[in-house]
């Protein structure tokens, strides 16, 4: 009988995406574009906050939208009908986009012509938490009728991202969604986070969410 | 779902350590997994057993050991253990304050491997 040994690693279990994501972040400070990795529930609203952001800042910034969806280009689509460059990432069943998926659809963008890149992650307020995407900021949106009770049942999502927009608050007065509560939950598990509540619906609450997203692309390009 | 592509990076990072080691036989690899992970113990053995067929680690027993959510009351300074998933409140339990900031439950690595 042969001895057991004990190797000790101590090796995290994602270094290999986490070494593409930074990278990434080193390659985009370098050629000065800001990438943001926006998530979300499937129907929370990214493809809208998406256009309605982008319209927003049409006059002072160039961006480019990188678009995941398990299998469909509906979302690449509707972006591409704004005139706004949109590379589309097919999963093909994942239900996250990783680094090395980002790396690709870099190169079909045009870096030098881009200030800003949206990322449009796969539907799911899971997956796209454990994976580091080599975005410079990470946003997620909760829309009202998905419920208050969303930090308590992804933690992991509320803790990783920098910016919450509130989307679909014109449900507001349809529903007993306690906004108050929902922010002290958010705000333990990340007191950093900036919080927007907004109505892609309506445009309320649009600006405030895009002039923090133009403050941090300056910020960053200084 | 995720549980996939986590337990190929696991089963890469095992069989590079174990290469190195001139092993002929992983017998079990601990990890170390925040409570905020959503990952299933159940199904990282499941996928593992599959991935690693016809390898050095075929057979492995995956150890998870869980670390508690934690978080830190800012009025007294009290670390206390939260079970995230259950409460619909963080509170101090040492002086019933409600502002607490989170600070660990989000590991995520490969501990050590046995090997024979």
């Amino acid at each position: 009988m042969s001895d057991v040994r004990l190797i000790e690693i101590k090796e995290e279990i994602l270094a290999d995406n986490d070494k593409v994501a930074g990278e990434i972040r080193k390659q985009l400070r370098s050629r000065q574009v800001f990438m943001l990795n926006l998530m979300s529930s499937p129907g929370g609203g990214k493809t809208s906050l998406i256009i309605e952001t982008l319209r927003g800042l049409k006059r002072s910034m160039r961006a480019g939208v990188i678009e995941g969806d398990i299998d469909s280009m509906v979302d690449a689509e509707k972006v591409a009908q704004e005139g706004i460059p949109a590379v589309q990432l097919r999963t093909g069943g994942a239900c996250h986009l990783d680094a090395g998926m980002v790396e690709l659809a870099l190169r079909e963008l045009d870096l030098s012509a881009l200030d800003l890149i949206m990322i449009e992650n796969i539907g799911n307020l899971v997956c796209p938490a454990e994976f580091d995407t080599g975005a410079a900021r990470n946003a997620m949106i909760l829309s009202v009728p998905e419920g208050d009770d969303k930090p308590l049942k992804y933690p992991l999502m509320f803790t990783i991202c920098d910016a919450l927009v509130v989307n679909k608050t014109d449900y507001l007065t349809m529903s007993d969604f306690d906004m108050k509560a929902m922010k002290e939950r958010v705000l333990k598990l990340n007191p950093n986070i900036r919080i927007f509540e907004v109505s892609c619906r309506t445009g309320e609450g649009i600006p405030a969410w895009t002039e923090w997203l133009e403050a941090e692309v300056e910020a960053f390009k200084k | 779902m995720h549980e996939l592509p986590v337990t190929e990076s696991i089963l890469r990072i095992v069989l590079r350590h174990a290469e190195e080691a001139k092993a002929a036989k992983v017998v079990s690899v601990s990890l170390r997994v925040g409570e905020m992970s959503d990952v299933i113990d159940e199904w990282l053995q499941r996928y593992f057993d599959y991935l690693s067929k016809g390898t050095l680690a075929e057979g492995a027993e995956l150890r998870v050991e869980r670390v508690p959510v934690v978080f830190c009351c800012e009025v007294c300074g009290e670390s206390f253990q939260v079970n995230i998933r259950e409460v619909k409140d963080v509170v101090c339990p040492a002086c019933g304050g409600g502002k607490a900031t989170f600070v660990s439950g989000r590991e995520f690595f490969i501990k050590a491997i046995e090997v024979i």
